[in-house]
């Protein structure tokens, strides 16, 4: 077969050549197979049609390995909803996800603000702004578990120096996840300020230099003009932020194991824990399915909520 | 004057601590990899004094750290070339070659960057299992040979190429392979380069699957071997932060290669690998 079509394409390819190029049509076919035959055998066999498949899995029980698969229905999922276990990872998550989008979008605006101007050591700012965004995530958590150190790590030893008596961050249920939301934020802070940078390059002068004329003061330039124009950024962002917080596996893998008393327990390390301890494919699949309802609605909102917010902007 | 000078210097300390807290955790990172046994907990915290370099000799030799080493560079190696040259084709064909249903293929392909990772992980498994591919490296770099976002990358700057020059190759005779090699290729390298800082990076800083696709010690690879490292030797701080600074460096050094295409690729396209 694979000559067949080889030969089709050579055969197809001599007559093309006589005609002139522009006129093509369906005779690329052939060729444009072989171009994407790769991309699409990955992309199908990894990408594609695991998305069918995790769902079709969570209809059933099963342990990966014994031959027996039981259709159980919408089993996973009912049961899924009423695990108090469960709820309390979405709730994690949530928090999380929240936190590092506000926390990171906050700060990437203000920095992207500050370097947005001709000042000394611009690109060096940018460079180590941006460090720990490309920085390995498993070696940062690592890193950070050891900076967070009740009685040695830096962070309570610098707290110390301005008389402040540090909390025992990753060992306290209620200081875990503010710890885990501040390496989040500390690593996506780049991300945002180098997509705002860009698009504040992008704002044209003249509406500054009117702003200006009319004797606007910096606050009110950044209010009314700077933040309206960057609103389309910062939804990309929002998304893109969510999107990403709500599969974070890595930094809570290395710095808490979902502890303590799961107060970090996010839902990727808890679909982890039952796809591969526990061995419950079917019930970690609906578990995979929930994340992504989450995911798209959340994208949904804020489309809609950013529709209506530039309506009432203009 | 006075004013805008305060202004200036104000702008700088902002930045400054900014960068600090950015920078914080690669310092003491280096600086006590860099301390004698007995002087951890020692000043200075962020500028090294001592250089006990065998610290990471130690490291190198407690756990298979040039094995994990090895392994990730495969990987990462594997998936860097295999995924630019694979989304390359595709997006060639997606840019250059008409065939019905071309838009559609384009928007399925876009729509596979919007499935969450952790939807595919299972399945993805499950079907390299059957494949008889755990702890190996097939496992770990064919389920991630092609990139939709390189795909969209390559399409775009593709579409950006003037038509005459592969329109006169093609009176002359040439085929779309030949054009593609000797024609196109030759005159991507800009996009190329950013296609492979992002491959690069995500596959060396991949965490997730050649955690869930690897079982033996020899096949882990050195993000994996670091989590495993860190549970069993935790409390040598210098070792830990010895093997994680082994660990960042080659991103940190691909970045600054490629910085420039880096920020560019996040920029133009506004999206991640």
């Amino acid at each position: 077969m694979v000559l067949g079509v080889n030969l089709r394409w050579k055969a197809l390819h001599e007559r093309g050549a006589c005609r002139p190029p522009l006129r093509r049509g369906l005779q690329e076919f052939p060729v444009a197979f072989w171009f994407l035959l790769p991309a699409i055998l990955v992309l199908g066999t990894f990408n594609f049609y695991p998305a069918f498949y995790s769902l079709w899995l969570s209809f059933f029980e099963w342990d990966g390995f014994s031959p027996q698969r039981t259709f159980i229905g919408v089993e996973n999922y009912t049961s899924l909803l009423k695990t108090g276990e469960f709820w309390n990872s979405v709730r994690v998550t949530l928090i999380y996800a929240g936190g590092v989008t506000v926390a990171a979008l906050l700060i990437g605006l203000g920095v992207a603000v500050l370097l947005n101007r001709q000042i000394t050591g611009r690109s060096f700012y940018r460079t180590l702004y941006f460090l720990p965004v490309i920085t390995p995530t498993v070696a940062a958590g690592v890193v950070w578990k050891y900076l967070f150190d009740p009685t040695q790590g830096v962070v309570n030893r610098l707290l110390a120096l301005i008389g402040v008596s540090g909390p025992a961050w990753l060992n306290d249920p209620s200081w875990a996840l503010l710890s885990i939301v501040i390496v989040g934020t500390w690593k996506r802070v780049g991300f945002n300020m180098v997509v705002y940078l860009a698009a504040l390059q992008g704002v044209p002068r003249m509406y500054y230099e009117a702003a200006a004329l009319d004797g606007a003061n910096a606050w009110d330039v950044f209010r009314r003009i700077t933040v309206p124009l960057l609103t389309p950024t910062t939804l990309f962002l929002i998304i893109t932020s969510l999107i990403e917080a709500f599969q974070v596996f890595d930094l809570v893998y290395v710095m808490t194991g979902g502890g303590p008393l799961r107060s970090t327990d996010v839902v990727g390390y808890y679909l982890y824990r039952h796809a591969f301890r526990y061995h419950q494919l079917g019930y970690a699949s609906a578990i995979a399915y929930f994340m992504f309802l989450l995911i798209f609605v959340i994208t949904l909102l804020q489309f809609q909520l950013g529709r209506g917010g530039g309506a009432v902007e203009s | 004057m006075k004013a805008k000078h305060f202004k200036k210097l104000l702008i700088h300390g902002l930045l400054l601590s900014g960068a600090f807290i950015a920078a914080m955790p690669f310092l003491w990172m280096i600086t006590t990899s860099l301390k004698p046994p007995g002087k951890v907990y020692d000043a200075p915290l962020f500028v090294p004094l001592y250089f006990y370099w065998s610290n990471y000799v130690k490291a190198w030799s407690f756990a298979p750290f040039p094995r994990f080493f090895l392994n990730s560079a495969i990987m990462a190696i594997g998936i860097t070339l295999s995924q630019t040259l694979l989304s390359a084709l595709a997006g060639y064909a997606l840019a250059r070659l008409k065939f019905p249903g071309r838009n559609t293929l384009f928007f399925l392909i876009l729509g596979t960057m919007m499935i969450p990772f952790p939807i595919t992980l299972i399945p993805s498994f499950l079907i390299v299992n059957s494949l008889g591919w755990i702890d190996t490296y097939q496992g770990l770099i064919v389920p991630r040979a092609v990139s939709a976002f390189a795909i969209f990358l390559f399409r775009q700057f593709f579409l950006s190429l003037p038509r005459e020059l592969e329109e006169a190759a093609l009176i002359d005779g040439a085929n779309r392979f030949t054009i593609f090699f000797r024609i196109i290729l030759p005159l991507s390298s800009p996009v190329i380069a950013t296609s492979a800082i992002f491959s690069f990076l995500f596959a060396w800083n991949d965490f997730l699957w050649p955690l869930v696709v690897t079982n033996s010690t020899r096949m882990r690879t050195i993000q994996v071997g670091l989590a495993m490292f860190q549970g069993q030797y935790g409390i040598f701080w210098t070792l830990l932060m010895a093997a994680s600074t082994i660990v960042i460096a080659p991103a940190i050094i691909a970045f600054l290669v490629a910085q420039r295409r880096f920020v560019e690729g996040i920029t133009t396209t506004g999206l991640r690998g």
